[in-house]
């Protein structure tokens, strides 16, 4: 359960205002215009940008001082979700280990979450060896691993096809829906939140709403998304 | 990044290894009034070749430059590649192989003499600005040539369009680049040419051709008066840091790693342009490659057969090099950032000679200053190359932490699994390439050696000096082609070691 109380986020002249309570095991998009400040939200969310005033409470607990590694969040970025000088081996190992050594337990660990994703046999392969898809499947591979109850993603399928992009969100819901994980998604897409998300999130005029049903939120869009949508 | 702490407590080692000898000089020299006829003469040479050098190699490297931006032939990359070799090619080297050229008994003179002209001397400000021009016209040219290839190809492709050719293309289209990257390369060589030392202790001398710098070792060397030394470094002191604070707004050492892989599409030119290319590409490689082969087919031969002492030289720079090399990494690596760039910038500020001075004159009460002078040599040979390890590394480290600090910090990477896993691995090969350069330009320094060193502890070049001093040209050439051999062997090495694998 993942409660934000009266979170105030500032950067610069820039300022947004978040409270929301009860997220639980659902997937959650984030809707907004352009320069609304989903990326900076779920950066702040994640522990990378300080917050200036409130507290993000997950299970009652207060985790606004944690660093990211401690915060039970695991992350997608935009681009930059995998080390491009390591093998997918080794991707998806550092959510277990820094050692160079890798217990038999681990290795079968990874190499079960690679042929988890659809990445059997590409243990030794290099990011760049790698088409765009299979490169976003190794960092699912490794968020697994990490095995955090909350996932955030910040539009990291966006450099993908429309196929292949569909592809991956299914994937994601799937191993969502496994793992009764929270996941909130930043999306430029009403495509996106229509297919995966079970409810949205409205980011505009500084203020995050709190969720409505994706459904429903599409059929009669308030006026800063409809405008940002191009619907009026 | 390294930690705050030991970013602080480096660069305040690198400021002290420069401030305190420059306080010892200042409290050793004389006031102004010392400065005799002789000095006033040194700085108007010391200004008036470093301006001419400057200007010659950048003129010279513009239709060099234009030649090998447009020419399409097998070998352009390693032509191109070659010009980066003069950066780490031992200066002493390199005068041997010119005398060879354009010495008395060279082919130069052969040559003229049996068509009966009057001979070329070396020596003296045409040598000093001969030398000078071998050095800089290479990396004038590669500065030019990353102008040309700045050029947006929208550009060119406008102007083919229109049909500019001949001088309108020029004016319209290279003449513009020309304006903005031809100061900075005059600025850049003529505060390179400032503080060079040895081409002036080999070429120049006597009353008419002292430099400066030369002026600084002979006063210290020849008249032991440390006074006037002091006094003379503070004024190339004041010589260098105002041409240094002059050049500040223009970069160098970006110009040492590129690669220039594709000819640039100008439009079309005559074959009369071709063949005057080609002309060009050939008498460049021949002025900066013959000098070097005269050296190594003079010497290869002799180099198993080099006395006991010049292999003791050698080992001796090895391992000189090797500490300067550990050193300047070392350093490097807790100096990226943006003022650690600037720390590590001061030390090329002021020049090898200033600083031996100042650190002869801090040990002279204390230890005997002959015998620590391979030490010094191999401090300052890291606080040389210090700079330019920096900037090579910065944009790479810079580029790790811009991309990957995010997602290291949400596997929670330690201190030790970020450098392990993530920097290492990307830092790796700049970093092979840096240690190359170091290790390379400290095998074949001689500036604070010159100044220190005895015939107990001299290293490779400056036993190569003293033979070319007491004329025994074939052990010298022996000695230079195992010069050759050691930095550029340690070039190859470091940045092989930083490829292999990556």
């Amino acid at each position: 359960m993942l409660d934000l109380q009266n979170l105030k986020i500032r950067q610069g002249s820039f300022q947004l205002t978040a409270s929301l309570c009860g997220l639980d095991a659902k997937i959650y998009a984030i809707m907004g215009p352009s320069g609304a400040g989903k990326s900076t939200f779920l950066a702040a969310l994640a522990g990378f940008l300080p917050v200036s005033s409130g507290a993000v409470l997950w299970n009652g607990q207060n985790i606004t001082g944690l660093r990211p590694a401690q915060r039970p969040m695991a992350m997608l970025f935009q681009d930059n979700n995998l080390f491009p000088h390591l093998s997918a081996k080794r991707n998806v190992a550092l959510a277990l280990t820094q050692r160079r050594y890798l217990s038999s337990i681990r290795q079968e660990q990874v190499k079960a979450a690679l042929s988890r994703v659809g990445l059997g046999g590409f243990e030794a392969s290099k990011p760049g060896e790698l088409s765009g898809g299979q490169q976003s499947r190794v960092a699912l591979a490794r968020v697994l691993l990490q095995d955090k109850p909350i996932l955030l993603l910040d539009e990291p399928f966006t450099a993908l096809g429309p196929a292949l992009k569909n592809e991956m969100l299914d994937l994601l819901q799937t191993l969502a829906q496994e793992r009764q994980a929270t996941v909130l998604m930043v999306t430029h897409d009403p495509n996106d939140a229509l297919r995966i998300a079970d409810e949205t999130l409205l980011l505009s005029d500084q203020v995050l709403s709190p969720p409505q049903p994706t459904t429903q939120v599409m059929a009669s869009p308030p006026k800063a998304l409809a405008a940002y949508l191009g619907l009026d | 990044m390294a930690p705050r702490i030991v970013q602080i407590s480096t660069s305040a080692l690198i400021c002290s290894f420069v401030l305190l000898p420059l306080l010892a000089v200042w409290g050793q020299a004389d006031g102004p009034t010392g400065l005799g006829p002789a000095d006033w003469s040194a700085l108007r040479f010391t200004i008036l070749q470093a301006a001419l050098s400057a200007l010659l190699s950048t003129l010279s490297a513009v239709p060099l430059a234009r030649a090998l931006a447009r020419a399409q032939f097998w070998g352009r990359a390693a032509v191109i590649r070659l010009m980066g070799a003069p950066f780490i090619l031992p200066v002493i080297v390199a005068i041997l192989g010119l005398i060879a050229v354009f010495g008395q008994n060279g082919w130069l003179n052969t040559g003229l003499r049996s068509l009966g002209f009057g001979s070329f001397s070396i020596y003296g400000l045409q040598g000093v600005l001969l030398a000078h021009v071998f050095f800089n016209l290479p990396l004038a040219t590669r500065m030019i040539l990353l102008g040309w290839a700045t050029i947006p190809q929208e550009r060119l492709r406008l102007g083919q369009s229109l049909d500019l050719r001949g001088f309108a293309r020029f004016r319209l289209i290279e003449f513009p680049m020309l304006m903005t990257v031809l100061p900075s390369a005059v600025v850049v060589i003529f505060v390179i040419c400032l503080s060079s030392f040895t081409v002036a202790l080999a070429l120049g001398g006597g009353p008419k051709s002292t430099t400066l710098e030369l002026a600084i070792y002979q006063a210290f060397r020849f008249d032991f008066d440390f006074a006037k030394a002091a006094l003379l470094g503070l004024v190339q002191l004041g010589v260098s840091a105002l041409a240094a604070v002059f050049a500040l707004g223009f970069a160098w050492g970006h110009q040492l790693g590129i690669g220039l892989d594709r000819p640039i599409a100008l439009g079309r030119h005559s074959t009369l342009q071709k063949y005057l290319d080609g002309v060009v590409i050939g008498a460049a490689l021949l002025f900066l490659g013959l000098p070097l082969l005269l050296v190594l087919g003079n010497g290869l031969g002799s180099v198993t057969s080099l006395p006991a002492a010049v292999w003791m030289a050698a080992l001796r720079s090895v391992l000189i090099a090797l500490g300067a090399t550990a050193l300047c990494m070392l350093l490097s690596l807790s100096l990226l950032s943006r003022g650690g760039e600037a720390i590590a910038t001061l030390g090329i500020t002021v020049s090898p000679l200033v600083l031996g001075t100042g650190l002869f004159l801090i040990a002279r009460p204390y230890v005997n200053p002959f015998e620590i002078s391979l030490w010094v040599t191999l401090c300052v040979n890291a606080l040389m190359s210090l700079p330019f390890a920096v900037r090579i590394l910065r944009p790479e480290m810079s580029q790790v932490d811009a991309n990957f600090r995010w997602l290291s910090a949400s596997l929670g990477l330690s201190r030790l699994g970020w450098w392990r896993w993530v920097v290492w691995p990307r830092l790796r090969r700049p970093f092979g390439f840096a240690a190359g350069l170091t290790a390379a330009l400290s095998m074949g320094d001689l500036g604070v050696i010159a100044l220190f060193g005895d015939a107990e502890r001299a290293t490779l070049p400056l036993k190569l000096y003293q033979l070319m001093g007491s004329y025994r040209m074939e052990q010298a050439a022996g000695c230079a082609s195992l010069l050759l051999i050691l930095s550029f062997g340690f070039f190859w090495v470091f940045d092989f070691l930083g490829r292999r694998n990556a």
